[in-house]
């Protein structure tokens, strides 16, 4: 700009010495005609600007009709000076316009030559996925934890003592024979149940207590329905006034916020030599909404839990004053409700780790 | 158990269905598993009678029957079977019938001679899985009868899964209490007429265990014909309930067994020498049992002996050579109470489950067994005819389980259940259930029946109004469901967010089992100690794992098999190590990695996973954690040795590893390509630095770069190190941007370009500081492992 002004100026003192004639309009029609000329069939940028300084430049062919002004009476100099002025604004006006024209045509050039597949897929590393095991337990534990119970976990390899006695299972009692134990020597097996982590937080904490055990639990039996491993979490609550009703709000409250479904929960008396009194909890069969079907047997209920009052003979074995305090324990199979929520039909599943069953968990 | 519908409504007879009845049985805590008709579907099967039989024409097994079915016009009715003759009475399904598994008869044409209808055996009726020849009816079965009505097949076979407890209810009589007082029936316990004694002869019996055998009743039975056929309502409950006759007097003891829950054994009289005597084994000796199987009996084996030697093993089984046989003429029948825990787990001991074991170790009835023995008496001399002698009792009543009064507490029952029960219903309910109530004070006294063994304290008494209460009648109470507060420490790292992690690093959570084959565990770790279990459900898990590399080079593999080339998992789950005398169960973090880098894709050529790729995965976890771990070249027997990194905390201490599987493994196993590996100790893992702020510099930082040359087995770890070690308070940052070989470096060399970031925090630095700390950092370089500034 600045530079522009200045060749202005220096234009309007030649032009008072510029004498008029027709010869130099003449010959400034023809320059401007054939620059427009020239102007027609650029196509690129930088023709443009070679075209821009050949007539409009310094040293330019409009600047030298300029400088010749100086030569004229001022009149004949102000008058010429107009009209190449005019020419040359007229020139200046198409360069701009083809200019802006030739930007345009590149941009768009650029835009089509950008054009990307956007249906290809993302570079890099893909993702991977939990296994539905662990993302049932997250859901069971969130449940839990959400409501004051906190997470504790205790070793697999168990002495007979924390696995059976601690719990109310003697030696012969018909109880160790339910549970098809694996031994590891005389008096050390692999964990049938996460019950024992009750007992092991029960010696080490005095109530009130409010913990879940969730973990890998084992029995010997392996068919269609048994894998010889296979999770439990295991929940207690011991405090001063805790009754059979709170234990079953805590359940259903539980299983319904699980299956994210009001659905229909019962409870029914059973035995375990460790809860009294002890109940089996049943849901609506939520493959056939309890209408009866295979999953169910046609009864249209699902057992999923075992649960009870902590019986008084545990709280012997742990030293805790059954007269003070009472709790309830419960404990539900992993497998068993990832099953129901996933509608996976194959307990044994869950342990080929075959990437086509997993990644359905992604 | 498996019990007939028909039978326990002998007993109690409430007006509820088969589904109801099953449902509150279940709803009792009695669960139901199956109720199934005792006979499959059959409609058109009346009784007939054989009247005239010919020989046909032109076939030689077939005969051609006139058969009456009561109706004016005999049927002809061509059968093959053996036992067809005149006389015979039989099921005789008519051209319509409908038999089990959508049989249906039409009338037929057996070689030129029309056949109306079919003679049936007891398999076309479904009664029994296999059947020789027609199915006999007894003479005076009436012709013309509904066979379904004159077997009374109207019948379900109802199956209890029994929790160990109920012990009581092992027994139809036992069943059919707890149905009339979950329908507020009045019960009345089997009576038994007294026996007529006939004759004087009785067997002496001692006692030489009495806390094992506190009541021992037996009685002489003399004249018995054992050849007779065990009636057909008799056969027909015992089937219904699951047991096959056997003979007459076998048949009956089962009866009384499934009747009243009381096993009894009967022994060939003639078979014993002199008395009875009931102890343990005194030395070791072998017992061949009537099933045919023989045990060793040792000094903990209750056993029935006579003068000369092992007759039984109590309460489980009797010996063969005793046994009642078909020509048995006499009979000591032994009605017995053994204490529940000596029986217990003898059977097992012996690798035996018998019903009488199954009952007596649960606990039988201490008072039934009078009544018991009489009820088998009765049938025996209604049966098998014979003279009844007196019983010897060899009681021992010091040693009869002994019942207390249990003291309930209202307010405790208040307590446990969360609800307030009017105490008259609470009065009621015991009472139903057999209980002697006293009221006092603060609530009840209760004297529970000699049948419940699992009554011994309140807590037993309080499921038990519960339970005749209804569970679902119990509210639900949500006042726990208060929350608490977190009291998670923020420098715990949770094992959540790195599994999250190595998911979104392509990594798929494998759970794989603790134990595994024990040659696989010896091949990938030959030199640890591992722990084996004694009683493993197969070879391939017969060992505890010591790492859990094991699962997941089988679950690699297992998917490898299938066409996945690439495999990318991890496991987090406890390790088995044998220390001495000491097991450790550790906590560990593995992971896996083998094939492409990335999936399959258009956008990054493929190139396989190496070492620095998982490597990578390994620091984003420890850059979470805010401490520095260190990776130094170590030696692992499963992995190569070249390729095997330690993996250090801060302090020092082995976190784990992380290197590529020994090629010699990846052969044996099967791998094509080759598998990393990496696996983290849990405890030293999860931990996280609390950050602390540090005030920000307004100065700029500088970057210096510097090529090395250095021998080939100085390490890029060591050469960051040495930089530390020179402690330059403002090195900000070392980053090693190249590692070259090749042209215009030494064979044996190689160069590592760095780059350092310096930063002050007061002062802008000028070239003569940077130039003073850049030429520290290469004196000591080439003075701690010979580096040399490359041209």
């Amino acid at each position: 700009m600045l530079i522009h002004a200045l060749t202005l100026k220096t234009d309007t003192i030649l032009f008072h010495k510029l004498t008029a004639s027709f010869s130099v309009t003449a010959n400034l029609d023809a320059i401007l005609s054939q620059a427009l000329n020239e102007l027609d069939i650029i196509d690129n940028l930088s023709n443009l600007d070679s075209l821009r300084v050949h007539y409009l430049g310094k040293k330019g062919l409009f600047t030298q009709h300029m400088k010749e002004l100086g030569t004229l009476e001022p009149e004949q100099r102000k008058a010429l000076g107009q009209i190449i002025n005019q020419a040359k604004e007229t020139l200046q006006e198409k360069i701009e316009h083809k200019k802006r024209d030739l930007e345009h045509a590149a941009l768009l050039a650029r835009l089509a030559h950008e054009r990307i597949d956007v249906t290809l897929d993302g570079r890099g590393q893909g993702i991977g996925g939990l296994h539905p095991i662990t993302t049932t337990l997250r859901r069971i534990n969130n449940f839990f934890t959400n409501v004051g119970f906190s997470v504790v976990e205790g070793p697999e390899i168990e002495d007979d003592y924390h696995n059976f006695a601690a719990l109310n299972i003697p030696e012969h009692h018909p109880a160790r024979a339910m549970h098809d134990t694996f031994y590891i020597d005389m008096h050390r097996v692999l964990r049938t149940h996460t019950s024992p982590v009750q007992i092991r937080v029960m010696e080490a904490q005095q109530p009130p207590l409010k913990v879940i055990a969730p973990g890998r639990v084992y029995r010997c039996d392996s068919d269609i329905t048994h894998t010889p491993m296979f999770h439990q979490v295991e929940g207690f609550l011991v405090d001063t006034q805790v009754s059979f009703a709170d234990l079953k709000g805590v359940v259903f409250e539980f299983l319904r916020a699980f299956f994210e479904k009001d659905i229909q929960v019962r409870f029914r008396p059973s035995y375990f030599p460790f809860t009294e009194p002890s109940a089996e909890v049943d849901i609506e069969c939520v493959m056939c909404h309890g209408q009866g079907c295979r999953v169910c047997s046609q009864t249209g209920w699902l057992e999923v839990m075992g649960c009870g009052m902590i019986h008084p003979e545990v709280f012997k074995s742990v030293k805790i004053d059954h007269e003070i305090y009472s709790g309830f324990a419960f404990g539900m199979g992993v497998e068993r409700l990832a099953m129901l929520r996933y509608g996976i039909n194959d307990l044994r599943l869950f342990f080929e780790n075959d990437l086509k069953f997993l990644q359905q968990f992604n | 158990m498996k019990i007939s519908e028909s039978w326990l409504r002998t007993f109690v007879n409430p007006a509820i269905s088969t589904d109801e009845l099953a449902s509150q049985l279940t709803m009792a805590g009695l669960e139901i598993d199956a109720v199934e008709p005792v006979a499959g579907e059959l409609t058109g099967v009346v009784i007939g009678e054989v009247i005239n039989m010919i020989a046909h024409p032109d076939a030689d097994r077939l005969r051609v029957c006139k058969v009456t079915i009561g109706e004016s016009e005999p049927l002809q009715i061509v059968c093959g079977a053996a036992n067809v003759r005149v006389g015979l009475k039989m099921p005789t399904a008519l051209v319509g019938a409908r038999l089990p598994n959508d049989f249906k008869i039409n009338k037929s044409n057996l070689r030129g001679v029309e056949s109306f209808g079919m003679l049936c055996s007891e398999k076309e009726l479904g009664l029994s899985a296999e059947a020789e020849g027609l199915m006999e009816l007894p003479d005076d079965a009436p012709v013309g009868v509904n066979i379904c009505e004159y077997l009374a097949l109207d019948d379900y076979c109802i199956e209890v899964d029994l929790t160990p407890n109920r012990a009581d209810c092992l027994s139809i009589e036992g069943i059919a209490r707890e149905v009339a007082v979950l329908n507020q029936l009045p019960f009345q316990p089997l009576t038994v007429a007294p026996i007529a004694i006939t004759h004087d002869k009785k067997l002496n019996v001692f006692i030489d265990a009495p806390v094992a055998c506190p009541r021992y009743l037996g009685r002489l039975i003399l004249n018995v014909n054992n050849q007779v056929a065990t009636p057909r309502w008799m056969q027909e409950r015992l089937r219904r309930c699951g047991l096959r006759s056997i003979s007459a007097l076998v048949d009956i003891t089962n009866y009384v067994l499934l009747e009243l829950g009381q096993p009894l054994h009967a022994f060939d009289a003639d078979k014993i020498e002199g008395s009875i005597t009931v102890n343990y084994a005194q030395n070791v000796d072998i017992l061949n049992l009537l099933d045919g199987e023989m045990v060793t009996l040792d000094e903990k084996s209750l056993i029935i002996s006579d003068d000369k030697g092992t007759l039984a093993l109590a309460g489980v089984m009797g010996g063969d050579y005793s046994a009642v046989k078909p020509h048995t003429k006499n009979v000591f029948l032994e009605c017995a109470f053994f204490t529940p825990v000596v029986i217990a787990g003898k059977a097992r001991q012996f690798g035996m489950h018998t019903d009488s074991s199954h009952r007596f170790e649960r606990g039988v009835d201490y008072q039934l067994q009078y009544r018991a023995i009489d009820r088998a008496t009765a049938l025996i001399l209604q049966i098998c005819g014979g003279d009844a002698g007196e019983i010897t009792d060899a009681t021992t009543e010091s040693e009869l389980p002994q019942r207390h009064a249990i003291e309930l507490r209202a307010a405790q029952l208040q307590k446990i259940l969360g609800v307030s029960l009017p105490p008259e219903s609470v009065k009621t309910v015991l009472e139903r259930l057999g209980m002697q109530v006293t009221e006092q004070a603060n609530g009840w006294q209760i004297m529970p029946p000699s049948f419940r063994f699992d009554i011994n304290i309140e807590a037993d008494l309080i499921e038990e109004i519960a339970r005749i209460h209804g569970y679902n009648n119990i509210p639900n109470n949500q006042l726990t469901l208060r929350g608490g507060i977190n009291q998670a420490a923020e420098t715990a790292m949770s094992l959540e967010r790195l599994k999250d992690l190595l998911v979104d690093r392509g990594y798929q959570e494998a759970i794989t089992y603790s134990f595994i084959d024990e040659h696989l565990q010896q091949t990938l770790a030959p030199s640890v100690h591992y722990i084996p279990l004694q009683n493993p459900i197969s070879a391939e898990l017969a060992v505890m794992r010591t790492s859990l590399w094991s699962g997941l080079l089988l679950a690699a593999l297992h998917n490898t098999h299938r066409q996945h080339h690439r495999v990318r998992l991890f496991e987090s789950g406890l390790r088995f190590l044998q220390d001495g005398r000491q097991t450790l169960q550790e906590k560990m973090l593995a992971g896996l990695a083998l094939g492409h880098a990335y999936p399959e894709q258009w956008g990054e050529a493929p190139r396989p996973v190496d070492f620095f790729d998982v490597k990578a995965d390994l620091q984003a976890m420890f850059s979470l954690t805010g401490y520095h771990i260190s990776f130094e070249s170590g030696e692992h027997e499963t992995l190569h040795p070249g390729q095997t990194a330690k993996i250090l905390t801060e302090s020092g201490e082995l976190m784990g590893w992380l290197g590529m599987l020994h090629p010699q493994l990846e052969k044996t196993l099967g791998f094509e390509t080759p598998v990393f590996l990496f696996e983290l100790s849990q405890d030293l893992l999860l931990h996280k630095k609390r950050a602390q702020f540090k005030p920000l510099s307004k100065f700029p930082s500088v970057r210096r770069d510097l090529a090395l040359l250095v021998k080939e087995d100085v390490n890029a770890g060591d050469i960051v190190a040495c930089i530390q070690s020179c402690d330059e308070s403002l090195l900000q940052e070392v980053i090693v941007f190249d590692v070259y070989r090749g042209k215009g470096v030494e064979e044996g060399y190689k160069s590592v370009a760095l780059t350092f970031v310096l930063q002050n925090q007061t002062q802008t630095l000028t070239d003569n500081e940077i130039d003073a700390i850049v030429s520290i950092f290469i004196v000591t370089l080439s003075q701690r492992l010979g580096a040399k500034l490359r041209e």
